[in-house]
């Protein structure tokens, strides 16, 4: 028994641990409790790289719970259909958990000064635990049920951090909103798990997969599937709960939300490429992904630009950019069973999405992360309210230009990298769509002058005299993320071909998948 | 016939809580509403691992070998827990916006917006 092979389990059983213990060993002082928070997400984020390391360098791995030997997915007297908890991590799962360990470990560090005078912090980690938990369970399990279960921790621990300051009753207000409707949504997730159980004896996705018949009732339970999982990612008809979840958490919380809703993203990809591929009719469902892009990018930059609180503002971002995550792997969905069509464009707008997953996830948590530095050291959340803050702030000034110039696009910075993939290859696919995906990217960079302008540039204002620089902690938590943004830019070409690449293979090789789990034929 | 009333009484008890999540302003109600959702979600789940004649799989008690997988019922079991979490989280939820707002009419819980 080797500590290496164990990882799968240890990645998601160390912040499940850590969370239990923090409100009990945390009452005994605060530094325990600080200093168990940071160990706790320390030792995940060192746990999830390593397993993503081994990923990437070795292959996918499968680990089975309670067997006798971890990859014994398959148990001799089962009769040939694996009968345990499998957690399946390809590549896509490991790009996944790369970012949560990133984004986790920076929420982490951020929390620990914005909290650091308020009560309650001991449960304030322990959910953080519980969602990064819940997150890292969503992107590797390979059950579906067990699915269910991490998407309701997910959720749960999510909208419980989104109301914890209660403000007045207003974080309350989207963190009801926030768990009633993912509550239902994970209902409609469960009924179509059901469904497919019903018709195939198991919950195993790569045994489903390998057995997928694509009856009317599959097509149901797909859709039964899909529509919570847009919902959680905050596509557009399903976007009203974003502005308001995003725009009352706390910062830090916010720009993890942002990667638990990618999660969402991840479970929807998995389904299309893992579960049905080319069973399904491709060129449908690929044109529902892209317009539910299409929306959420134009719809969600359109409502940005009136907002005046600074965090709803950057919710509507969100919404627009996940758009391009949609846009991006639509167009490969699309194009998956026209082999010459992908390998022309569909292919690399994938690249492009999926590399957008991680990008996004960088500069938005950047972007949340400098937002809450502004609100926490003036208290004013209101674009009208504020000005004149480049005099006193200019790391958090500089570190808001990085973030802002990437989620425009603009070159040295990350997300010009990866837009730059995408506007490619949908203009071979279809230019029209490539069209409002450029004029989305321009109206985002308008939007982030207003914000830029009104928050930093201008004379110094009196009631701001007292305003400083944010704690050292805050200050590294977004210079980390805002180096990750920078280096992403200027070599994107070693993360496309390491990282992005083998989470592109992985999902369209459906075989593969279904191979880890019931062995190679 | 028969065998399909738990189904049927599944797509009653649903279309029930649905309605009520939509059509009532109070939220506790909303809230019971989904309580009625996720009961009737589990009776599907449990309906659906119904065989008859089926045999529960304790080893010293069954007569042969032949015994159903007792999945779904673990899941509605699993489901039911997190249900209670669930209802738990979304009435403390009330509770504070009845503190806070002076009002459970899901109509004047509407500070944000735009």
């Amino acid at each position: 028994m080797s500590f290496t092979q164990h990882t799968p389990a240890l990645v998601v059983g160390i912040p499940l641990l850590f969370a239990f213990a923090l409100p009990l060993l945390g009452k005994i002082h605060e530094k325990i409790r600080n200093g168990l928070a940071i160990i706790g997400m320390l030792l995940t984020s060192a746990t999830g790289l390593y397993l993503a390391y081994q990923v990437f360098a070795t292959g996918a791995m499968a680990y089975v719970f309670g067997a006798a030997a971890p990859d014994l997915t398959i148990p001799p007297d089962s009769g040939g259909i694996p009968i345990r908890i499998i957690f399946s991590i390809d590549a896509f799962s490991a790009f996944m958990i790369v970012i949560i360990s990133i984004v986790g470990l920076m929420s982490t560090l951020y929390s620990l000064a914005t909290e650091k005078l308020r009560s309650g912090q001991a449960d304030f980690f322990a959910l953080l635990l519980l969602l990064v938990a819940g997150v890292i369970g969503m992107v590797s399990t390979g059950d579906l049920f067990n699915l269910f279960v991490f998407l309701e921790i997910s959720s749960l621990a999510g909208a419980a951090l989104v109301a914890y300051r209660i403000d007045k009753g207003l974080a309350v207000e989207a963190g009801l909103k926030y768990a009633l409707i993912s509550t239902v949504a994970g209902l409609f997730f469960l009924l179509g798990v059901a469904i497919l159980y019903g018709q195939y004896g198991t919950l195993n996705m790569a045994v489903i997969a390998q057995n997928i018949r694509l009856s009317r009732l599959d097509i149901i339970a797909l859709v039964l599937i899909i529509v919570p999982m847009a919902m959680k990612c905050g596509a557009v008809p399903m976007h009203m709960w974003t502005p308001d979840a995003y725009s009352r958490a706390p910062a830090a919380i916010t720009a993890f939300l942002v990667v638990s809703s990618q999660a969402g993203m991840y479970v929807l990809f998995r389904m299309f490429f893992t579960m049905f591929n080319l069973n399904l009719n491709t060129v449908t469902f690929g044109w529902v992904v892209i317009i539910l892009g299409v929306l959420s990018m134009f719809i969600g930059v359109t409502m940005a630009i009136p907002q005046k609180d600074v965090k709803r503002l950057m919710a509507y971002h969100a919404v627009s950019q996940s758009g391009y995550m949609l846009l991006g792997v639509g167009v490969g969905l699309a194009t998956l069973g026209n082999k010459e069509l992908l390998d022309a464009c569909g292919r690399t707008a994938m690249i492009g999405g999926i590399f957008h997953i991680m990008n996004h996830a960088l500069y938005k948590g950047l972007l949340f992360l400098t937002a809450g530095a502004v609100i926490y050291t003036t208290g004013k959340r209101y674009l009208n309210d504020l000005g004149g803050l480049g005099h006193t702030m200019k790391y958090t000034m500089i570190f808001f230009i990085i973030g802002a110039l990437a989620i425009a696009g603009i070159p040295p910075f990350n997300g010009f990298a990866s837009k730059f993939m995408l506007y490619e290859s949908v203009f071979l696919f279809n230019p029209f769509i490539a069209i409002i995906a450029i004029v989305v990217s321009i109206l985002t960079l308008a939007s982030f002058m207003k914000v830029f302008h009104s928050m930093f540039m201008g004379p110094k204002l009196p009631q701001f005299s007292e305003a400083k620089e944010v704690p050292a902690s805050m200050l590294t938590a977004m210079g980390v993320l805002a180096l990750l943004v920078v280096a992403g830019g200027i070599f994107p070409d070693i993360i496309v071909r390491n990282i992005v690449e083998p989470a592109v293979n992985a999902l369209l090789e459906q075989s593969q998948y279904i191979g880890l789990v019931m062995g190679a034929k | 016939m028969l065998a399909n009333v738990p189904f049927i009484a599944f797509a009653l008890i649903a279309i029930i809580g649905l309605a009520t999540m939509i059509m009532r302003k109070n939220i506790i109600k909303i809230i019971l509403g989904l309580g009625l959702l996720e009961g009737a979600v589990n009776l599907f789940l449990v309906a659906l691992g119904y065989r008859q004649d089926g045999i529960a799989p304790i080893f010293t008690n069954a007569p042969s070998t032949k015994m159903v997988l007792p999945t779904v019922q673990a899941m509605a079991l699993t489901s039911i827990v997190i249900g209670v979490a669930t209802m738990a989280l979304l009435l403390s939820f009330a509770v504070f916006i009845y503190k806070k707002y002076g009002t459970l009419n899901s109509d004047s819980i509407n500070r944000l917006k735009g």
